[in-house]
């Protein structure tokens, strides 16, 4: 019996076997993409988070506190559901959903949050920062931070605030302060800015816990490994229902965490086919998506080099989906590499393909999917078409629909 | 052309610091902008950084952010900026450009550095371009004969400090305090620490920013540094001010009590 035994996730579960392009490098980059394009100031904060880091991966202390976390409170291992009712629609292709949305708070983010708060009080810093879209990633860092008695600072989007009322209820009711966003498009990105404002000026006690695998090395590779538990479980319970490994999993992706939560453990799966599902908006022909990785082009962003949505100058392009969470013209680094190299496929769907699927699974199969999670459901559908009857399809369902209420009883005139 | 090292020259045997303006391209107007730069020059600025609007300048604070909302909104180009440039430079200014890396890097660094040499520009400040990150722009700057400025923070350590200074030329640029920039009560007790700590790394001129507003804290930076760099202070003037005349005689106001305050 070794140290480790008996634990959700092992240092190698954490971080992958760290295949060439599988860890960033030295300067936190993925092939051409990653990096740290920051103002200097950030710098010595970046290389101690990532140093900490390094030590914390090792430390079998640090993974038996996080997997304890990971199971008394967030409630891993989450379980696999299959749904036969909704693969009807799916040319018959057997679906498994990977239920994200069982866990504490309601969706994935849940288990970078968990990671990270303990990575902030390892830091000896007692004060944490994070931006929200859709509100889940500032609920989970409210959470984290109650539980570990941290301050706590949520930056969002005026626009988002307003859609995602709930969520800014929870996260005061929480003990955070929510702070909203009032410049450029009063979404994501500005309120990204905005936390980057207020970290440079207050470092030395705060944590920047970054919600997404974007932002500057080490974010990338951090909010990864913390999000890789997903995968980590999906694969052993995959093989453990149908004796073999999925023909295609598919997620959403915005930023990228979730998916890159369940693909990274199946890289090396070189059958297994990896399919991230953008934010189609109202259709590409309009203008008006978040499809950064299929329609955008190399830049940089918040940071880091990437795919992004921007103009002929580089001007961000303000992005749009029905799902504030996928409303993000940039996208982690990651996921520009796996598209680069051809190991990830990525693919849009529009708002009214999503609102589908999280209609159909609902009625199908009893389950209210997140709008976001809905997009990978959606991706899904078509693709088991595509595959046919004998293929096995794993789908990351990332969060729960209930903050999606709102927005549900205007699209369907509930 | 007046080049940066002319400047410094000059400043050092006027026994001053220099004093350095900023203003973004396309603020209040496009061509309000270079008559402000211009009021700028003739009130005492020796150089002038003329700043590229972008969508997502995460290093600014209020002031400057809007400024450059409102450039935008006006729809000023980087054909634009390059026009201020060489309006600015004309008359007799150091003039550089002041952009966060992605215009460029969307632009060409190639075809941005010789553009802006053409426009009569002489270098460029990048806030969010780390060494690690500052090769190709380096070397397209050297090819077109234009300085590259980059930043130190208090935060910086010894290494960071050599590593930065390392990739300047022209001046080295000090941010006095841990935050965005913006008009501020006092400049940042760091700020003459780190200007000691660049000295030991480079003999290149070291240059304090962010948080400077008055002639009494110029007068202030001006015993240590070697040159003050003025943004936001110069913005709000142009902000608050009910009409473009009053504007440009309040720029005109605040370069002379500076330039004074430079000069000790």
């Amino acid at each position: 019996m070794t140290a480790t035994d008996g634990i959700l996730l092992t240092p190698a579960d954490l971080a992958g076997n760290g295949v060439h392009g599988d860890d960033p490098d030295v300067h936190g980059k993925f092939g051409v993409f990653g990096g740290r394009y920051v103002p200097e100031a950030l710098i010595p904060a970046l290389d101690e988070v990532a140093a900490e880091y390094e030590k914390a991966r090792n430390d079998v202390a640090f993974l038996r506190e996080f997997d304890h976390l990971l199971r008394t409170y967030a409630g891993r291992p989450t379980t696999l559901t299959e749904v036969p009712r909704f693969s009807e629609q799916a040319g018959g292709a057997r679906i498994v959903l990977k239920r994200e949305d069982l866990t504490h708070t309601g969706a994935h983010k849940i288990n970078n949050v968990l990671g990270q708060a303990l990575l902030t009080k390892r830091l000896g810093k007692n004060r944490v920062i994070a931006e929200t879209g859709a509100g889940q990633h500032g609920v989970a860092t409210a959470t984290a931070a109650a539980l570990m008695g941290l301050e706590c600072v949520i930056y969002m989007g005026a626009v988002d605030c307003e859609r995602q009322a709930l969520n800014v209820a929870r996260m005061k009711l929480l003990g955070a302060t929510v702070v909203p966003v009032t410049n450029g498009s009063q979404t994501l990105k500005d309120a990204i800015n905005e936390a980057f404002r207020d970290w440079v000026a207050n470092v030395d006690r705060t944590h920047y816990l970054f919600g997404t695998i974007a932002g500057p090395h080490p974010f990338p590779e951090i909010v990864r490994d913390f999000a890789r538990i997903i995968g980590v479980e999906a694969r052993r319970q995959m093989l453990e229902l149908t004796g073999r490994l999925p023909d295609a999993v598919a997620a959403a992706v915005g930023g990228g965490s979730n998916a890159i939560g369940i693909f990274h453990a199946f890289i090396e799966d070189q059958d297994v086919q990896l399919h991230g599902y953008e934010a189609g908006g109202r259709g590409v022909e309009t203008g008006e998506h978040a499809l950064t990785l299929t329609e955008g082009s190399i830049g940089v962003l918040h940071g880091s080099r990437t795919y992004v949505l921007q103009d002929d100058e580089g001007q961000t392009i303000e992005s749009h989906s029905i799902s504030a969470g996928l409303d993000y013209p940039g996208v982690g680094p990651e996921h520009a590499w796996l598209k680069d190299t051809g190991r990830a496929t990525y693919h849009g769907i529009t708002d009214a393909e999503a609102m589908d699927a999280f209609a159909l699974l609902a009625r199908t199969e009893g389950i209210i999917p997140a709008i976001e999670s809905s997009h990978a459901l959606a991706g899904a559908l078509k693709l088991g078409r595509e595959l046919g009857p004998e293929a096995t399809i794993l789908v990351n369902l990332s969060g729960r629909g209930d903050k999606d209420m709102g927005t549900a009883m205007k699209y369907f005139n509930l | 052309m007046t080049t940066l090292q002319t400047v410094f020259a000059k400043a050092k045997a006027d026994d001053r610091a220099a004093l350095i303006g900023y203003l973004p391209a396309g603020f209040p107007t496009k061509d309000g902008a270079i008559a402000a730069a211009t009021a700028m020059v003739e009130a005492g600025c020796d150089v002038i950084e003329i700043g590229l609007p972008y969508s997502d300048p995460l290093m600014d604070g209020p002031t400057i952010q809007d400024a450059v909302h409102r450039s935008l909104t006006n729809g000023t180009r980087i054909a634009d900026v390059l026009r201020t440039v060489e309006g600015v430079a004309k008359t007799g200014a150091a003039t550089l450009v002041m952009t966060y890396w992605n215009p460029i890097d969307r632009y060409g660094a190639e075809r941005f550095a010789r553009d802006l040499a053409g426009a009569g520009g002489v270098g460029t400040i990048t806030p969010d371009l780390t060494p690690e990150e500052s090769g190709t722009w380096r070397e397209a700057s050297a090819a077109a004969g234009i300085d590259t400025v980059f930043l130190v923070a208090p935060s910086s350590p010894e290494s960071r400090i050599k590593a930065v200074a390392e990739c300047c030329t022209g001046f080295v640029y000090a941010a006095s305090l841990m935050g965005v920039t913006g008009a501020r009560e006092s400049v940042g007790e760091a700020a003459e620490g780190l200007v000691e700590r660049t000295r030991t790394q480079t003999k290149l001129p070291v240059c304090v920013g962010l948080g400077v507003g008055t002639g009494k804290q110029a007068a202030e930076v001006a015993r240590y540094a070697d040159g003050v760099i003025v943004g936001s202070a110069f913005i709000r003037r142009l902000l608050d001010a009910p009409d473009e005349a009053s504007g440009l005689a309040s720029v005109r106001e605040l370069g002379a009590e500076l330039a004074a305050g430079v000069r000790g």
